[in-house]
């Protein structure tokens, strides 16, 4: 055998070994997926958004409180965790730059990115659900605007130093102040990236459980009162998953489903968003159709 | 030849000029007229010091810390150093090697730096489609002012900038490497444009192309390993420059 075959067959032989272990990863992502896909679909009911939980062990009733707590929870959240983290972000890239004291905290927000989501929870509870004695819907939007804070730091640090210098100096040397760069150059031309990451990030708190289940813990009623303990999908699911009764787990199947679905949602989003060549065939349908002119 | 047709006034003057990049001294006691409504050219070899001394007539270095001028840059006769950075670079523009347009529309581009001094209204459309028209772009681009200056050809961007750049009617207008990202036939408008503008702008040019600054420059500024060795008019210093390491450079037995 020469030296170019045996080469050649070890070359195939380790490509064929990495192709395994990629399959490997994929197979059980598909499985749990499949899984999740197929029981969610069967239990799929529309009373599951509007109707309130039955008392336990009364078969059907909906998740209607954890379908409303979830959506408050996580747009306040929102609210709270993107201008904070999007201003942390500025400040990083275009004003902590030389300074050794912000480049630590750069450093530790790096780290708070992998802070196990729970440790989060337990900080909240300390905060703002033992001083006032019981859970609350409010302190879970903290927890989990905390956990996306540094997400949203770190990508809008690292989306404003991709814009090249030479586009901040051109409009410097128009005689613009440091913040007119920022606000009407730099910022404009890392948008998309930076809203992809604030995308990223809801998409990362809208699956979290351990921090909600310290803080704004769970709820059998409809409340929009941020003091109240909030039902939220994913502790809902929890719950019933631990339950005893069967149309619990069937609920819980379609609530993960749902859940899952909305996170894949925005997931997509943000990659067209990044990626928006994707869609350029579908506006140019759109335009020949209204007639109407790009720009 | 070019004397005889106006008194020469001088509208900047650099003097005794030291410039460090930290301790790195990159700029060793420069001194050079800049001549009103003249092309001023600067060449060199790469590492010179040409882009540095271009950079120091606005102020460019001041965006980053641990640089130091040392010495005086005069403009009318008054210290740079001395004015409000804002002022100094709407007096003094600037255009750079790459085309930098921003990320919206072209005529929100031209209307940048108006936009920054105040002006709204009509008087904004009319002095963009001025620049525009200055630039030589307006024909190239009435139609389709707001589209992203993105969708523009390298040249067309180029031009854009430099339309941004005279919209704010800069007294002096620096050119970093104008034309090295283009083509021959985009270099060649841009080329045109600046012997147009320099009837009312004093322009300096740093050029890495001696083809380049034979043909538009009426001033030469020769510049090597930080120090200016030669500054005369164009013309002498393609033909008969005082000094040999001028003459070596221009007739390319190094560089």
């Amino acid at each position: 055998m020469s030296r170019k075959t045996r080469r050649k067959l070890f070359s195939n032989f380790m490509l064929f070994l990495s192709f395994l272990t990629a399959v490997y990863g994929i197979f059980w992502l598909f499985w749990i997926l499949g899984c999740l896909f197929v029981n969610g679909f069967k239990y799929l009911r529309p009373e599951l958004i509007y109707l309130d939980p039955t008392p336990p062990g009364e078969e059907g009733g909906g998740l209607r409180p954890a379908f409303v707590g979830h959506f408050i929870i996580t747009s306040l959240a929102t609210i709270i965790g993107v201008p904070i983290g999007i201003m942390a972000g500025v400040y990083f890239a275009e004003y902590g730059r030389n300074s050794k004291f912000f480049m630590t905290i750069r450093q530790i927000t790096d780290i708070m990115v992998s802070t196990p989501s729970i440790l989060m929870g337990a900080v909240v509870y300390a905060m703002l659900v033992k001083p006032v004695g019981h859970f609350n819907g409010f302190s879970g939007a903290v927890a989990l605007a905390l956990l996306m804070l540094p997400v949203i730091a770190i990508t809008t640090d690292e989306m404003l130093k991709l814009v090249p210098k030479e586009m901040r100096e051109a409009a410097y040397a128009l005689g613009a102040y440091k913040w007119q760069v920022i606000k009407d150059v730099v910022m404009r031309a890392a948008k998309v990236g930076i809203l992809t990451g604030v995308i990223l990030s809801v998409a990362r708190i809208a699956g979290e459980t351990a921090p909600l289940l310290f803080t704004s813990f769970n709820n059998n009623v409809l409340t929009f009162d941020l003091r109240d303990p909030m039902a939220s999908l994913t502790v809902t699911v929890f719950n019933y998953v631990m339950g005893p009764y069967n149309y619990w787990h069937q609920q819980a199947w379609a609530a993960a489903f749902i859940l899952t679905m909305g996170v894949l949602l925005l997931s997509i989003l943000a990659k067209v968003l990044l990626h928006r060549n994707l869609l350029e065939p579908l506006f140019y349908i759109v335009r020949s159709i209204t007639g109407k002119k790009g720009g | 030849m070019i004397e005889t047709q106006t008194t020469l006034k001088t509208h900047m003057e650099v003097k005794n000029l030291n410039f460090y990049y930290g301790s790195h001294q990159a700029l060793k006691n420069i001194n050079m007229p800049i001549y009103d409504r003249k092309v001023t050219a600067l060449i060199g070899p790469s590492g010179c010091g040409k882009t540095t001394l271009l950079r120091c007539l606005n102020r460019m270095h001041d965006l980053y810390p641990n640089n130091r001028y040392e010495g005086e840059i005069l403009l009318d006769g008054e210290s740079i150093f001395n004015m409000d950075v804002i002022d100094l670079r709407s007096r003094v523009g600037m255009v750079f090697q790459k085309p930098t347009p921003f990320p919206m529309s072209i005529f929100d581009n031209v209307a940048f730096g108006l936009k920054l001094k105040g002006i709204k209204g009509t008087e904004l459309k009319d002095r963009v489609e001025k620049a525009l028209k200055d630039a030589a772009l307006w024909d190239e681009v009435k139609d389709r002012l707001k589209d992203s200056a993105f969708s523009l050809s390298g040249g067309q961007q180029q031009r854009l900038c430099i339309a941004r750049a005279i919209a704010v009617e800069p007294e002096v207008l620096l050119f970093d490497e104008p034309t090295s990202a283009l083509d021959p036939i985009s270099t060649a408008k841009i080329e045109e444009l600046i012997v147009e503008l320099k009837k009312r702008i004093t322009i300096v040019i740093v050029t890495h192309n001696m083809q380049q600054a034979a043909r538009i420059s009426d001033y030469t500024g020769f510049m090597y390993l930080g120090e200016l060795i030669e500054f005369n008019p164009t013309e002498k210093i393609f033909t008969k420059p005082d000094k040999k390491l001028t003459e070596d450079y221009v007739t390319g037995r190094f560089g």
